[in-house]
């Protein structure tokens, strides 16, 4: 096992991103955050708090994709997280996703999928913590706290204080 | 949870309390931003329905729909049932045709469990009433409403106290809610005439009462039955007036309730017999907002069994 991130360095990536999220948009005026559920809902938690204290604060909700995923039947029911649209809605916004660790992409897919059934937004981005490779879709992140090289047998973990009680990224070698 | 959904004991309080928390999830997002889901695109679900129905049937129609699954509605009028087929043919029927959850309402108690273990088919079964036995999906949306009106209650119904009144002896709806509530731990009490009272009460864990006024006085929920003529060979009360007399919710008794007190009824109600047309339409009653929750509950309920792969399947990383 191995630390690749600690708090600070989380504190910091989430920062830079919020300031590449301001420059890319030219401010903030059409920007809505969402997170995925369950660590990204408290990354884009997190990073609506940057952005609230560096220009002005954003709508920010949590977007659940469970039921919009291609792999439900290859696993058992999961249980629904939280699906919070801010007030505003999506329709002609800036949408920026917010997960912890890009994958294969499949979950940015059902994401955008479930995007779709809510409305049109002018334009969707995605931030990412940490970015690890080996995509299966052609899928790219727009904001990257790390990119981790990874093997594909080895698995990244991410926690967070809100409630794995410290903030830390890890490796560990897979079984 | 099991492969079927055959009575309220198939159900652990947690996974009770898991489907009406998936089921608060989907009001969020269904009656929200997303009228469809993509989740159970071809998937067939059967309505078996050898019994009339409005709601139920419609019910779970609406909630498979939404879900995107595609849906078959069987009834027995105008069916080969009508000329003489068996369930297990027209079971193996429906399996022929592939279908992938099978929701059946039968007026033989029992004939749910006949069919998930008979071996015809490889459907998950739903059970939406088997005869007098139980209606478990009905027990569900009774206990979101309650949930719905009530925040404090989350994970358990511990202190809640319930008075179940009416014809307890022909109600699978009764049986359900008798299980799923004090499986939750709320506090029940069934108010009946003696006649409409099961043989083997005191095995149930129930409080019982022949005295409506008694029985109302501060309880959160008051559910009344439909008293099912259609089930009744013989007479269980002298006159329907009498009955409505001794066991009917009028204005006087709706009044003598207190004030956060809600009514329940499953439908279809005998207006002016078991519960008057004031306390159907007043403020209290929730029977509305019941029928709306069906919907939620049978999506949850069909994400429970179809969303996910088959217990027995593969299971991939």
């Amino acid at each position: 096992m191995a630390t690749v991130l600690d708090a600070g360095e989380i504190g910091r990536a989430l920062k830079r991103i919020a300031h590449e999220i301001i420059e890319h948009n030219h401010g903030l005026e059409n920007v809505v955050l969402l997170g995925i559920p369950t660590r990204g809902a408290f990354l884009g938690t997190r990073i609506a708090n940057f952005l609230g204290e560096i220009a002005s604060p954003v709508p920010v909700g949590t977007l659940d994709i469970t039921l919009h995923r291609d792999d439900l039947r290859m696993r058992p029911p999961r249980p629904l997280l939280p699906t919070n649209i801010p007030l505003g809605g999506i329709e002609g916004r800036d949408v920026v996703l917010v997960d912890d660790v890009l994958f294969s992409g499949r979950t940015i897919r059902a994401a955008l999928d479930a995007i779709g059934e809510i409305g049109r937004p002018r334009s969707v981005q995605l931030a990412v913590l940490v970015d690890r490779g080996h995509r299966e879709l052609p899928i790219r992140a727009d904001y990257v706290g790390k990119n981790i090289p990874t093997s594909s047998n080895e698995s990244v973990r991410v926690h967070l204080s809100e409630i794995d009680g410290n903030d830390s990224v890890e490796i560990t070698a897979g079984a | 949870m099991d492969k079927h959904l055959l009575s309220i004991n198939d159900l652990s309080a947690s996974e009770a309390i898991q489907i009406l928390n998936t089921a608060s999830e989907l009001s969020k997002i269904s009656d929200g931003p997303m009228k469809k889901l993509p989740t159970l695109r071809g998937r067939t679900v059967v309505n078996l329905f050898f019994e009339d129905s409005t709601r139920t049937r419609i019910s779970f129609e609406s909630a498979a729909k939404r879900l995107s699954a595609d849906v078959i509605n069987f009834s027995a009028k105008g069916s080969s049932v009508s000329k003489g087929e068996s369930l297990k043919d027209t079971a193996q029927t429906l399996q022929a045709m592939g279908a992938d959850a099978v929701v059946i309402r039968h007026g033989a108690s029992g004939a749910a469990q006949r069919l998930a273990d008979s071996g015809w088919i490889s459907a998950c079964v739903i059970n939406a009433g088997d005869g007098t036995h139980e209606h478990p999906t009905q027990a569900l949306l009774d206990a979101y409403t309650i949930r719905s009106k009530f925040p404090d209650l989350t994970e358990n119904f511990n202190g809640l106290k319930v008075a179940i009144v009416g014809d307890i002896l022909h109600s699978r709806v009764a049986r359900s809610n008798v299980l799923l509530l004090t499986k939750l731990g709320a506090k029940v009490t069934l108010v009946a005439p003696p006649t409409l009272i099961p043989v083997g009460i005191s095995n149930w864990p129930v409080e019982v009462s022949y005295d409506l006024d008694q029985a109302i006085k501060n309880v959160d929920v008051v559910m009344m039955l439909r008293v099912q003529s259609e089930r009744m060979a013989a007479s269980f009360f002298p006159s329907e007036r009498e009955y409505s007399r001794g066991y009917g919710l009028d204005l006087a008794r709706l009044n003598s309730l207190n004030s956060s007190t809600i009514v329940m009824h499953p439908g279809p109600m005998n207006r002016g017999l078991e519960i008057s047309a004031e306390s159907a339409d007043s403020h209290k009653s929730v029977v509305l907002a019941q029928v709306a929750n069906g919907v939620l509950i049978r999506m949850a309920v069909l994400y429970q069994l179809l969303g996910g792969a088959a217990l027995t399947g593969e299971v991939s990383a």
